[in-house]
């Protein structure tokens, strides 16, 4: 079977995963984006590849700051761009996923970004609709948040510059965490030789060790040497039952202070895709601290949903 | 057919030309940006052999294309780079080989995004006629007639220009 997000001539024409993405795409998109980067220091921050084109952010879970970035995404490429919000609107009022979308299509979108909390409502949409019009996941479930995994990538190279000699650890939530599982498949497809995943028993999935990962509960030994440090958010709004017992003892074992941060190297950086909880997965000395390179990645989220964009926009549909 | 000229005498006849126009204006109001890859090569090179301070423009003109529908993104080289203000100065925008006119429109709305220029002039290794839009070089080295479905294309040897013919 094809990749759903590739056209017959190989090109990228969804984004909705990074599980099977060539490394040569995920090497495009990053060089894509530092061709962005720059725009942002102009006192015109726009080109006009997408103009005339209409973007769709379909966000039908709660969002402020993906949302906010893909549409100053689009507006840089000079599309237009509408919001909207499903929770307030049809979905509450019973229309169906598939008839949104047949709706929206009437109303000449070329571009739907997609917010879902159900995995794979993505890939659904991007099954239905036309072949001239283009679907980028924005976050489906615990499945993926390819942009954010795109943007974590681009963070590192910038930072490290080589992938090839890095040792990465992901820190925390990794259960309900798509940003985890995009961060992990990016990681491995760029060639990172260690991945670690360092948190509780009760908060890592089974099969790690497939995904080529190394799986530690100890954070003091998982961090040591580490290169990357990439922290998650506690969901706790994802959190049914108690697999915790409370967020002062979750900080305890797992927050990351500057004193564990000091078993990393000592040029590691601090990553976290935001927003954070201060005192429960991560320390404000740390969070504000020299390491953390967290704004930066908002930036980069920006230049790299734009090189997203362009490229599913300008792929071939025929 | 007429051989192709020769690279490195057609450049010395562009620094010729490019240095005559650079005189005409105070050296902190005139600029080199040359187009990604030949345009940029020129530019570089013109900017040691006059002397001029600092370092010449470099567009990439991509994001900028009106074939964007037709043929996507490509993969991308270097990004644009403009390292001095361009508002009210006077720019020489340096390119290889003039041929349809689309890549000077899409370097000069390229150039407004960054500032209203007092002047632009287009300096060119080599016109090779086919123009589709109303563009014309103000600093020319030849004019050469090329066929349709070939391309003149400036390649560097050693630090020397060289052009050679090949099927577009």
């Amino acid at each position: 079977m094809r990749n759903p997000q590739l056209n017959r001539h190989g090109e990228l024409t969804h984004l909705l995963t990074l599980d099977g993405l060539p490394r040569d795409i995920v090497t495009h998109i990053l060089d894509t984006a530092e061709t962005f980067v720059p725009l942002a220091e102009r006192d015109v921050k726009k080109v006009p590849l997408l103009r005339g084109k209409s973007v769709f952010n379909l966000f039908f879970e709660n969002s402020t700051r993906t949302r906010t970035t893909f549409e100053i995404a689009a507006k840089r490429l000079s599309a237009d761009v509408y919001n909207l919000n499903i929770n307030a609107s049809s979905a509450s009022k019973g229309e169906s996923l598939l008839d949104t979308i047949s709706n929206l299509s009437a109303m000449q979108a070329d571009l739907f970004v997609v917010r879902h909390s159900a995995s794979g409502a993505p890939h659904l949409i991007a099954q239905h609709v036309a072949p001239h019009v283009h679907v980028v996941n924005a976050g489906d479930g615990w499945h993926a948040h390819p942009t954010q995994g795109l943007l974590d990538m681009y963070t590192i190279r910038h930072f490290k510059k080589d992938f090839t000699n890095l040792t990465v650890a992901v820190v925390g939530d990794v259960m309900h965490s798509r940003v985890a599982r995009s961060d992990i498949l990016a990681l491995t497809t760029l060639g990172v030789p260690e991945v670690r995943v360092i948190g509780p028993m009760t908060l890592l999935p089974g099969g790690l060790e497939h995904l080529g990962v190394r799986v530690f509960h100890d954070m003091a030994e998982g961090l040591r040497g580490a290169d990357v440090v990439i922290m998650l958010r506690l969901q706790n709004e994802r959190m049914r039952g108690a697999l915790l017992p409370s967020p002062q003892e979750y900080f305890k074992h797992y927050g990351l202070t500057q004193a564990k941060l000091a078993l990393a190297k000592p040029d590691a950086i601090v990553m976290h895709p935001g927003p954070m909880n201060r005192g429960v997965e991560i320390e404000s000395a740390v969070a504000d601290g020299k390491q953390a390179v967290i704004l930066k990645q908002v930036t980069f989220g920006i230049a790299v949903r734009m090189a997203v964009m362009s490229i599913v926009a300008g792929a071939s549909n025929e | 057919m007429t051989p192709l000229p020769d690279a490195e005498a057609l450049y010395g006849e562009l620094r010729r030309q490019v240095g005559a126009a650079v005189a005409q204006h105070p050296a902190d109001s005139v600029h080199l940006v040359g187009i990604l890859s030949g345009g940029a090569w020129l530019a570089e090179r013109l900017q040691t052999d006059l002397g001029l301070p600092g370092r010449a423009g470099v567009l990439n003109i991509s994001l900028y294309r009106d074939d964007f529908d037709r043929i996507g993104l490509h993969h991308q080289t270097q990004p644009t780079d403009i390292p001095f203000d361009v508002e009210g100065r006077h720019l020489i925008l340096v390119d290889d080989v003039l041929y349809t006119g689309r890549t000077i429109r899409g370097a000069l709305n390229e150039l407004f995004d960054y500032g209203r220029p007092a002047s632009v002039r287009l300096a060119v290794l080599i016109d090779r006629g086919g123009r589709q839009l109303p563009v014309a070089a103000s600093l020319c080295a030849a004019t050469f007639e090329v066929p349709d479905g070939q391309q003149i294309v400036l390649g560097q040897d050693d630090s020397r220009f060289v052009l050679t013919l090949e099927a577009a």
